[in-house]
Parts: C-alpha cells; sequence; structure tokens
C-alpha cells in the first residue's frame, strides 16, 4: 500500500464527525485553530437532495421503504449498520455483541432518536450510593454550564419539572401529545408512574436564522432537510465552515493509527484514503479522537509502538473494558378503544411526545439501577410490513378466524390501522470490567487493519431490571385497556432483555478518572499517558445513566475542546 | 454508466417483469420509464448498484407473474381508489422474492401447487378457471385461526398468507392505497394537538397544567430567548 505524506501540519486532528467530533470541529475552529476532520464515511449534508430521504413516499423504494439494505429501513439515515462488508468483528464464547456504526459525515446522529437528556447529580456518584461500578471525577455542576450551553447552541425542547435527577434546561417548548399517548399517561399514572413531556432535540420554535423550524413529518430518522433538528453536519460542522473555520474536510477516510514519535507523543494519524485505496499520514500538533467508543479504542490499541507497546494510552490496561450499553425492553400492544379510528395528520416529531423519567428509589428494588420508558405507536405512514397479518387481531375478539380475500381486507386494514401502542423501557446498566473490546489477533478488515472481538454478559442487575420492565409495561397496558401482542417473556429469555449493543448506546472503553491505574482518561478526556491526545466521544464514560449518551458527549466535548484551546494558549502543544 | 443510463437500459433492455405485466395492461413505453425513474431515494453509489443488480434479474417467468396478477386481483380486486395493478403489486412481489431471496421457493412452490390444484379438480389451470371455481380453491386456503403459529399451519394457507401479505403491503403502501388508508402525514404540517371531536369521542382532554407549557404555533417564528433560570421569554 502507498503510502503519501502531507506537508501542512495541522493544531488538531479530529478523528470522526459525529456528535463529539463536531462539536470539537466547532470549538477548536471557532478559537481559529487549523483542524483537519478525518470521517471514514462520504460528505453528508441533509439538505442535499440527492441522498434525501425525507418526505419520500414508501413507493419511491422499490421495496417499499423495506430493511434489506438498511437495518430501520430504506429512508433511515445511517450509512452501514450492525454488519458492514469487509469490516467484521469477532465474539468471544457465546458473546453476542451487536456493533452498530454509521459511516457518514455527522454519524449516527443523522438519525438518532433525539432524546437529549442530562445525566443528573447522582449520575455522576452511583459508586457513592450503592457501592457498584465506579464515580465520575467530575459532578454535576462541573458540567451544568456546558449542558446549558449545548441546550442553547442546538435547541432542545422540555418542560421545568424540579425533578432532582432530571435537571432541567433551556428548553423550547414541547408539542402536545399524540392520541395514544394520552392513554398512555392515564394508564402510567394509575401505576404512578410519573409522565412529563419528552425532551429532544427538534426545534419546535426557531433558535436562529441558519435552522428552520420542525414542520412535523415524523422524520428525524430521515436527517431534517431544514435542519430542524440536530445533526453533527447541519448544527456544528456546517456553521463553524461558515463562520470561516480552517477546516478541512477528509471524508472515506479511515484512521488506522495515531502516530507517535520517539518521546511517545502524538505526531498526528495515518489513515486509508477508502477511494483510492492508499494509505495517508497526516500530522497534527493534537489529536482529537471522537470515532466512537469501541472505534477509538480499536484505534489506540492498534497504535502500538515502542514506547506504547500495549497500544497508546493502555497503561492501566483498560482500553476497552467497562464496555456498557444500555439496557432495552419492550412491549407491544393492541388497544381494541382505537378501532375504526378517525383519520388525521398525527406524525408529530419523529419521536415520542411523552416519556417516563425513572420514578423509584433501587434502595427498595432487588436491582441497582433504572430506567425511563418511551412510547410509541399511532397512525404511521404506510412502509414495506404494513398489511401483514392484517386481521390476525380478530382473535382479541374472540374471532377465532383471520386471513381471506376480498373486500374485508380493506375493512379490517381500516379498522385496525392506528391501534397498536409499545412501550420501551431504556436503562442503566452497572460497567464491568469483564465486558470489553479488544483486538482479535488473528482478523484483519479489508484494509489489513486488525479487527475488534468482544467479550460481553449481562449481570443479575440488568437481567432483573428487565423484569421490572416487563412487570411495569403488562400493568400500564392493562391500565390503558390494551392486550398484550405477545406472551411476557421468561427468565429462559432474559425477561425480554435486548442483546448488548442493540440499543446503540455504548459507551465506557476509554473511561475517565482521577487515578492512572484505573482510568484511561482524565476529567477532560485527555489520555492520562499522552498529553496530546484526547477522546470526546462515549469512550470516557465512567457510567452510562439511564439516559441516553448525547447531550453529555456533546457537553463533555465542549468542555474538553475548550480545555484544549486553553493548553494551546499555554503552548502546552 | 451514471444512474439515470443505467436506469434507461434496464427499462428498455432488461426490466423484464415490469415490462411484461406493462405490456399485458397495455401501458405506455412513456410510462414505464416514469415509473422506473421514480426510484429516486437517496441511495448511496453501493446501494444503487444493488437495486439496479436486481432489476437487470427476473425471477418468475410470464406465467408466474400472470397467476400472480389474477391472485392479486381476487385479494384485492379493483375498487373506487384503484387496482393491485395501480399500486404495481406484482412488480413489487417480484422485486422483494429477489430481495429476500428466502421468498423464492415458497412463492414458486404455491403457484405450482394451485396449478395442479386447478388440474386435478377442473382440468385447467388456475387463470384459466372461472372465478367460481378460482373461489373454491381459495375458500380452502384462505382462512386460519389467528392463534394457531402459522409455521405450523399446511403449506398452502402458510404460501397464501405470503402472497396476501405481500398483496395488503403492496397496495397500501402505494399511493392509491394510502390514501384509501386516510393516512395523510408526511407533508409539512403544524401540529397542534388531537383534533377536539376525537378527543370528545374518547373522553379525553388536555391537562390543563399542561397547556401552558405546550408549544404556542402562532409564536414558533419568534426566536427563543430565555431568562438566566431558563424561562422562555418569547
Amino acid at each position: 500500500m502507498q503510502i503519501k505524506n502531507t506537508a501542512k501540519e495541522y493544531d488538531v486532528i479530529i478523528v470522526g464527525s459525529g456528535a463529539g467530533g463536531g462539536m470539537a470541529t466547532k470549538v477548536l475552529s471557532e478559537a481559529g485553530l487549523s483542524v483537519a476532520v478525518v470521517e471514514a464515511g462520504p460528505f453528508f449534508d441533509p439538505a442535499d437532495p440527492k441522498t434525501m430521504t425525507q418526505l419520500k413516499p414508501a413507493f419511491h423504494s422499490p421495496r417499499r421503504g423495506g430493511s434489506t439494505t438498511r437495518h430501520f429501513g430504506d429512508y433511515d439515515q445511517a450509512y452501514g449498520g450492525w454488519e458492514i462488508e469487509g469490516e467484521p468483528y469477532g465474539q468471544i464464547g457465546d458473546t453476542d455483541f451487536k456493533w452498530f456504526r454509521s459511516r457518514m459525515l455527522g454519524g449516527r446522529t443523522n438519525h438518532w432518536g433525539r432524546i437529549s437528556l442530562r445525566f443528573g447529580p447522582n449520575d455522576f456518584k452511583r459508586k457513592s450510593i450503592d457501592g457498584l461500578g465506579e464515580n465520575w471525577p467530575i459532578s454535576y455542576d462541573d458540567i451544568k454550564p456546558y449542558y446549558d450551553r449545548v441546550d442553547k447552541l442546538i435547541g432542545v425542547f422540555g418542560t421545568k419539572e424540579n425533578i432532582y435527577n432530571e435537571p432541567d434546561g433551556f428548553f423550547l417548548p414541547p408539542p402536545k401529545p399524540r392520541l395514544h399517548e394520552l392513554f398512555y399517561i392515564k394508564g402510567a399514572r394509575k401505576s404512578n408512574v410519573k409522565v412529563i413531556p419528552s425532551r429532544l432535540s427538534v426545534l419546535t420554535k426557531r433558535i436562529n436564522n441558519d435552522r428552520g423550524i420542525c414542520f412535523y413529518c415524523a422524520g428525524c430518522a430521515k436527517s431534517c432537510n431544514v435542519y430542524g433538528d440536530f445533526s453533527s453536519g447541519s448544527c456544528l460542522i456546517f456553521p463553524a465552515q461558515k463562520s470561516g473555520g480552517q477546516i478541512d474536510l477528509y471524508v472515506n477516510s479511515m484512521v488506522r493509527t495515531v502516530t507517535t514519535n520517539d518521546e511517545g507523543k502524538a505526531t498526528g494519524v495515518s489513515f486509508i484514503d477508502k477511494d483510492e485505496n492508499k494509505e495517508y499520514k497526516l500530522k497534527g500538533k493534537v489529536v482529537v479522537l471522537a470515532a466512537s467508543a469501541c472505534s477509538s479504542a480499536r484505534i489506540l490499541l492498534n497504535s502500538k509502538s515502542k514506547q506504547h507497546p500495549n497500544g497508546l494510552g493502555n497503561s492501566s490496561d483498560l482500553i476497552g473494558k467497562y464496555l456498557h450499553d444500555s439496557t432495552g425492553g419492550d412491549m407491544m400492544a393492541f388497544l381494541p378503544q382505537l378501532i375504526d379510528r378517525k383519520t388525521y395528520n398525527e406524525d408529530g416529531v419523529g419521536g415520542m411526545h411523552v416519556y417516563s423519567p425513572w420514578w423509584l428509589d433501587n434502595k427498595k428494588l432487588d436491582f441497582a439501577r433504572g430506567y425511563h420508558i418511551e412510547v410509541w405507536g399511532g397512525m404511521g405512514a404506510p412502509t414495506y410490513g404494513t398489511g401483514f397479518n392484517v386481521n390476525s387481531f380478530n382473535k382479541f375478539f374472540g374471532i377465532n378466524k383471520a386471513g381471506g380475500y376480498g373486500d374485508v381486507l380493506r375493512s379490517d386494514m381500516k379498522k385496525y390501522y392506528g391501534s397498536t401502542i409499545g412501550i420501551s423501557g431504556r436503562g442503566e446498566s452497572v460497567a464491568q470490567k469483564t465486558n470489553y473490546c479488544e483486538i482479535d489477533p488473528n482478523k484483519v478488515d479489508k484494509y489489513g487493519v486488525p479487527v475488534l472481538r468482544f467479550n460481553y454478559q449481562w449481570t443479575d442487575n440488568e437481567i432483573k431490571q428487565a423484569k421490572h420492565m416487563q412487570d411495569t409495561f403488562e400493568e400500564i397496558i392493562h391500565n390503558m385497556g390494551g392486550i398484550p401482542l405477545w406472551g411476557k417473556p421468561g427468565k429462559d429469555a432474559n425477561y425480554g432483555l435486548n442483546k448488548p449493543g442493540w440499543i446503540i448506546h455504548e459507551v465506557g472503553t476509554t473511561r475517565m478518572g482521577d487515578d492512572p491505574k484505573k482510568s484511561v482518561t482524565n476529567q477532560f478526556e485527555r489520555l492520562h499517558d499522552v498529553s496530546n491526545v484526547y477522546v470526546v466521544d462515549a469512550g470516557p464514560f465512567v457510567s452510562q445513566a439511564d439516559k441516553n449518551p448525547t447531550w453529555t458527549i456533546l457537553a463533555l466535548a465542549m468542555r474538553s475542546s475548550e480545555h484544549i484551546v486553553e493548553e494551546f494558549k499555554k503552548q502546552n502543544f | 454508466m451514471k444512474r439515470r443510463d443505467s436506469i434507461k437500459t434496464i427499462a428498455l433492455a432488461s426490466f423484464g417483469a415490469s415490462l411484461f405485466l406493462e405490456s399485458c395492461y397495455g401501458v405506455s413505453r412513456e410510462k414505464i420509464t416514469r415509473s422506473l425513474t421514480r426510484y429516486e431515494y437517496g441511495r448511496t453509489p453501493e446501494e444503487t448498484l444493488y437495486d439496479d443488480k436486481l432489476f437487470a434479474q427476473k425471477f418468475f417467468t410470464n406465467d408466474e407473474l400472470l397467476t400472480l396478477d389474477k391472485l392479486c386481483n381476487l385479494i384485492l380486486p379493483p375498487n373506487e381508489f384503484g387496482s393491485i395493478r395501480d399500486a404495481e403489486v406484482v412488480q413489487l412481489i417480484e422485486f422483494m422474492a429477489k430481495d429476500i431471496p428466502t421468498y423464492q421457493d415458497p412463492l414458486r412452490k404455491g403457484l405450482v401447487w394451485i396449478n395442479e390444484e386447478s388440474q386435478s379438480r377442473f382440468d385447467n389451470l388456475f387463470i384459466d378457471l372461472d372465478e367460481t371455481s378460482q373461489n373454491e380453491i381459495l375458500d380452502e386456503i384462505a382462512y386460519y385461526d389467528p392463534n394457531d403459529n402459522m409455521n405450523d399451519l399446511p403449506e398452502p394457507i402458510q404460501w397464501f398468507n405470503l402472497v396476501r401479505n405481500l398483496t395488503m403491503t403492496g397496495y397500501f403502501t402505494a399511493e392509491v392505497g394510502v390514501k384509501e388508508l386516510g393516512y395523510k402525514g408526511n407533508f409539512p404540517n403544524v401540529w397542534d394537538g388531537v383534533p377536539q371531536d376525537v378527543l370528545d369521542q374518547y373522553g379525553l382532554e388536555y391537562d390543563k397544567e399542561w397547556l401552558d407549557k405546550f408549544v404556542d404555533q402562532s409564536k414558533r417564528n419568534i426566536t427563543a430567548e430565555w431568562d438566566d433560570d431558563g424561562n422562555l421569554l418569547t
């Protein structure tokens, strides 16, 4: 493979362009630093009509939006998925870890659920509360000012609720609940489960003149062409370019290693230009990894040198360890009161309008950490699969006959359309040293780069939490007058607990701490071992809370990037 | 080859199933080309190549396509909203058989079965039977107990269920079916809650204490400003 070198030395090389990489790009370039952003996938702008899927009806796809090529359907904006051709990953023992990768400018921020929750004061100090895991080296007060600025910069709707561990922010007003959500509210409250308006980074109101306002097409997973929702390209990288930042974008460029000198300090990165299949080297004074928790760990572990024989920054031997994903459990039900509904446009934003934050005290329960509840359903856009088993709900009326042909199918279709509701729990797992990713010594990807393999088992805490989810969902559905669509999964099925990785909240592989023996990065996400390498994705998370990670990735990346700017001012690089 | 050129080539040369069916329906070449170029749906270059590869293949024979066309019409006879031909249901089935290859064997075996059944009972192919005879065969495979596991039922019932599923999804994801269903979304609008008559129908209302918190859609275009405590001022 031919290796090319560039003469230019950047102030900072940022690897990856998702939430963390986008925030680093904005803060560092606006401070006047020269920045290279190296992204493994192609350029992507949600406003480009050539790649746009938003507002496309199902019949524009020859498979009517089916999921053969994109896991979440043809119109989901994630290039990649659980499997990427030529880029495998392995499993150790009976591990079945699912690793979702999205290779495009903006990464997974183009398709995510926009659920933008702050971690609360307790979420940084879980070990002090239950003795499990580890505390963060920072507290909520350290990060609060950054959350505040992220709220104002990017926009998030929600309501002030004064719940201690669900801190309020600078919210845009939320949209009104949909019909099935009103039924959920009634059902949940009957079981004393709190329900509040959702907190999503969708613009229900103007925040500046560069971005449009939500027009309620439920299409957030398609990435908004008027920039009415948050994605890293539309809200961070493009504005940074527009304000004159010195930013060079390297797309289709997959970083292989961080390069180092004889003193063991980083000198830049080597990457593979996927279009030319050639290897290049970029020089930089500082390297900021933001490739996603597992990809950044992979790059560091593959960056072995005389000074760093165990991988870059890995003197603790903890890179890849403490990998953890959110727990997930779901239940779906039929609501008989919703048959033969009046139809109207109830798309709303691309996600739920209400949710339930964790409402109980784990001291009184047999598992350690909590979960929040998401709700979905209603009269969604018909897509591949709509109309399958059209009248199988007949059984809920004691009619043991389904199927048929002719006009009855048309009336059954209308009868049952929009009559289901789904409830999902997304919870916190306890980080384990024994859950990890590491380099597989015997396997490389199609570019010749050693790949990851995973070792991951849930513990009793997560399994019991999943049981609690199922019991709670069953009760709420019963309160709503609903009928679950399938039987409750039992012990043999871990009570419906999703496989690790399935919720796509993997964090913890380069966890932060004050003690270099017990952590990989410090509180500014800087490698303990190498003063000019930072990790600003979810790798440095000590614990993941029952909150979606993105808002915390953004706040930490802002804080760490400003720290980098200060260090530049002190001429420490 | 550029995307547009490749579409043209496929349309004129090898878009077998669609071309064949459209010619049976007496549709103009122009409409066929138009119906192909609508497949502009934000693909990556790799995805485009994959779609083109599937378009260039033909799975069902012309006789099989005509039998499917008949079956789909019996499953969903045309009405004032539209037909399975308007919805290009058979083209979808042809495409899905290539996109999800595990569909191929069951779909083909079922078509063989129904013709054998027609031959042995009425001494003719299914497509050439009168509707009474066709219905007689369908009546024996069209119904099932929804409490049963579909995979445990006789193969002809499973097969007909698959064809019915594909017909239903094909029709109700097409323009005519979406309209008939009454789905009104995927269109820019301003959501301001469940219509009052629907709330009344279910005896529901929005919490009084919540009403002030929801977005005032008349102010959505006014730039947000907050006080230091996060109270929205605008």
